[in-house]
């Protein structure tokens, strides 16, 4: 049997399942954002094993002295993570919470984004003082590694930031009311994002 | 939450505009169909450049009209340069291996029914939905550039090993632009990919209907979901190793360069890399990437099998379980391709066995679907024909497979036919037969009309006698010594081969022409075809409980909720002999 498009109607949605929907589904956004964890690390296990094996097959690899600013950037990008704690404590009782607590978190956002951009600039400086040093990307394997590895976290911070802005414009407009499963979402990455850098640091300062 | 409305409550508002109902759309069923034409675009661009290849192989020295507009250097006068051969025969298997077996099977019936048949509206990441499409789109658009620049597709194969892959155009024509396409085509596609398998993994774990436990999914969902598992992890590894060849290519890095390399007389300007880190990467994807090819097949097989057999299988269990331990194992076997690549001889012991203890699981699997077949009064038609194809092409491709699996045998039948002939066989043939009786099968539900039955079975015969004119001979061509990639046979001891050539390309020509049928069958029938019921099959899943072809919410508001395992057929005392998952009617005990 045929059934006419138009009898499909359905009965409304219950007022449970509308609350669920507008406030995203948070176990899906949960679990995507942990299977994307899980597929950025396979990607950096690949890197870290190319480096092994690159180490072994040439005689060419020498050390190279890592710049100072590095631990700067660390501690930047672990205060951000401290900061975006702040910002979730203030959110935990979202949508019942005062608008007050609102602009607090959005001030630790903001200091989240600012650290955040600290980070990649720091980054940034460090290829500079490489560079002023003449080790540039294709001058030995160590140093090529050093920017892929350094290049491939630092577009995932950046891909971060984008999300934590849009996350933070979301918030400033409906405020109370925003939310929270792209938020909780986009707070696991950037911690993750934390977690990796220290990974990815003792790498290179063990093996470059 | 004053904006409490029933529009509110589904995962995106219904689509308006011919855009985004068509183009750029968030529903999963238009994208799975998007996937589809992808495919069918791919696989018809491949099978035409096999039918250049094999053409050229027997009448190496006969014009083929027309193909000097496709390539001047490549093509002069319409005869193939052995070089430009090598070009068809890498775009024929990225094109192939990418754009049709990872894309059909999994991509587009996963992304259309995976929703569907475990009673959610949508994907999880309906926007990542789209995007996933459009960048795979951008991939295929940036692979088929290769053909239009001047310096022509590349000649490394699909394979693209280093270190000939990454020194650029000393590597010969092609190995300059063409090769970069290849490799940033490759890279998009993996981003693409990572994102289709990221969505599968959330909507299979969080979007399932009440009642729908893990273990009351179909078959095939819970093939598309290891599917996508499997493609988490490789995708993620073939994309670094792109960015790298990318990187080697034009940035002057050494990963995959060894020192003193002189390719075309040129001392190249590298030193140090490892080609065989590439093969190391590669293979650690290229491996699992089979399994991503055959076993949404397998799973839209088993679920078509047991329709047609009115019973279910011996133990739909086993089946799962051995599925994933295909997914487990495939990632320990990538060393199999690299018995001959100068790897340490205990590292090929090492790879021989997981490979072998492989085949046990894909044994198991044959066994249940032939012991179910055992006694049971299958119902003949395109959809089920296709589906006893596949067990056939399965086992028939799967049996070389336990030779090559040994170093030893290996040693001898590397780089043969006898290869060519295997993967071709069980992972390209099956899987696209897989893909066939999904169509016959599910075509009604996809678009409100069914395919002809007759011209389906016409189609079947003509292509299951065809694929194994075709691929049979190329494991005798191997066994007798016949490499592969090669564009014309000189030496004095293949000539008496050439008949065996010539036989398989005639077949391949016929075999080719007779998918015009499908083609013509999946037109007509659109427009033309009788109008679909909702459960033309009388099937038990929930894809048969909506009507064909589905509104664009899937279940029109309403959240099934399931009370059955997915294969209640031959039920006693039931209205029919089967009982629909979403059906309250108690089940057979």
């Amino acid at each position: 049997m045929r059934t006419p498009p138009s009898a499909l109607g359905g009965p409304p949605p219950s007022a449970a399942r509308v609350a669920k929907v507008l406030s995203g589904s948070g176990a899906a956004s949960q679990s995507g954002i942990w299977v994307g964890i899980f597929a950025i690390t396979m990607s950096f296990a690949a890197f870290t094993s190319a480096l092994f094996v690159r180490q072994g097959s040439g005689a060419d690899w020498t050390h190279i002295a890592l710049p100072l600013i590095l631990y700067a950037n660390t501690l930047a990008l672990l205060l951000s993570s401290a900061t975006l704690q702040m910002a979730r404590r203030s959110l935990a009782a979202a949508p019942s919470i005062e608008p007050r607590a609102v602009r607090m978190a959005l001030g630790w956002l903001m200091a989240t984004l600012a650290l955040g951009f600290v980070f990649v600039g720091g980054q940034y400086e460090a290829w500079r003082q490489l560079a002023a040093q003449g080790l540039y990307l294709a001058t030995n394997p160590n140093s090529s590694f050093y920017y892929v590895l350094t290049a491939m976290h630092g577009l995932h911070v950046l891909a971060g930031i984008v999300a934590l802005a849009l996350v933070m414009g979301r918030i400033a407009a409906r405020g109370a009311a925003f939310r929270k499963s792209s938020f909780e979402a986009t707070a696991t990455y950037w911690h993750f994002m934390g977690v990796l850098w220290l990974y990815l640091l003792i790498v290179l300062s063990t093996k470059l | 939450m004053e904006e409490t409305s029933a529009q509110q409550a589904y995962v995106h508002a219904p689509p308006e505009g011919f855009l985004r109902k068509y183009v750029f759309s968030l529903d999963h069923k238009v994208i799975g169909k998007q996937y589809y034409a992808l495919g069918l675009l791919a696989v018809c661009m491949g099978m035409v450049l096999s039918w250049l290849m094999r053409f050229h192989l027997v009448w190496p020295t006969t014009r083929i009209p027309g193909l000097e507009l496709l390539s001047k250097a490549g093509a002069p006068g319409g005869i193939i340069t052995p070089e430009y051969y090598l070009s068809l025969l890498t775009m024929h298997g990225t094109l192939m291996v990418f754009f049709v077996l990872t894309n059909a099977p999994f991509a587009a019936f996963g992304n259309y029914f995976l929703p569907i048949q475990i009673g959610a509206e949508d994907m999880a990441f309906p926007r990542f939905n789209m995007m996933s499409f459009w960048t795979t789109l951008v991939a295929f658009l940036v692979l088929i550039l290769a053909f239009v620049i001047p310096d022509g597709p590349p000649i490394s194969g699909w394979t693209s090993y280093a270190p000939l892959s990454a020194v650029g155009k000393d590597a010969g024509p092609g190995m300059g632009w063409g090769m970069n396409l290849w490799g940033i085509s490759i890279a998009i596609f993996c981003i693409g990919s990572l994102l289709g398998a990221l969505n599968f993994i959330a909507t299979t774990l969080d979007l399932r209907a009440k009642g729908m436990t893990l273990m009351r999914m179909p078959i095939c969902t819970w093939a598309w979901f290891i599917t996508s598992c499997i493609a988490l992890l490789a995708f993620a590894v073939l994309l670094p190793a792109c960015i790298l060849l990318i990187l080697d290519r034009t940035a002057g890095t050494s990963f995959f360069i060894p020192s003193g390399l002189v390719v075309s007389d040129r001392l190249q300007p590298h030193s140090g890399g490892s080609p065989l880190l590439w093969q190391h990467l590669f293979w650690f994807f290229g491996h699992p990437e089979v399994y991503i090819a055959i076993l949404p097949s397998m799973g839209i097989v088993s679920h078509i099998l047991i329709n047609s057999m009115r019973k279910p299988l011996l133990s739909a269990r086993v089946i799962i379980y051995s599925m994933m331990s295909i997914g487990f194992l495939s990632y320990m076997v990538w060393g199999h391709h690299m018995f001959v690549s100068g790897m340490n001889p205990f590292s090929s012991l090492m790879f021989s066995f997981p490979t072998l203890t492989i085949t046990i699981p894909a044994t198991i699997m044959t066994l249940i679907w032939v012991g179910s077949l055992y006694g049971a009064n299958i119902k003949i038609n395109a959809a089920s024909l296709f589906a006893l194809g596949f067990i056939s092409m399965f086992v028939s491709g799967g049996v070389s497979g336990f030779f090559l699996a040994q170093p030893s045998i290996d040693i001898v039948l590397h780089a043969t036919y006898f290869v060519v002939g295997h993967f071709h066989m069980v992972m390209g043939v099956a899987s696209i037969f897989g893909v066939f009786a999904g169509t016959y099968f599910w075509f009604g539900k996809m678009t409100g009309r069914m395919m002809n039955e007759t011209l389906g079975q016409l189609h079947f015969w003509l292509t299951f006698i065809g694929t194994y004119c075709i691929f049979m001979p190329f494991h005798y061509l191997g066994l007798v010594g016949n490499v592969r990639r090669y564009s014309a046979f000189v030496n004095d001891f293949m000539g008496p081969l050439m008949p065996l050539h010539k036989f398989i390309t005639i077949a391949a020509l016929c075999t080719g022409a007779a998918q015009l049928i499908f083609i013509l069958n999946l037109i007509y029938s659109r427009y033309k075809g009788a109008p679909a019921p909702d459960n033309p099959w009388n099937g038990t899943t929930l894809e048969w409980s909506i009507p064909s072809p589905p509104p664009w919410n899937n279940f029109g508001g309403k959240h099934p909720v399931i009370y059955h395992d997915p294969y209640q057929y031959a039920v006693k005392g039931s209205k029919g002999d089967y009982i629909m998952q979403d059906s309250p009617e108690p089940s057979a005990g």
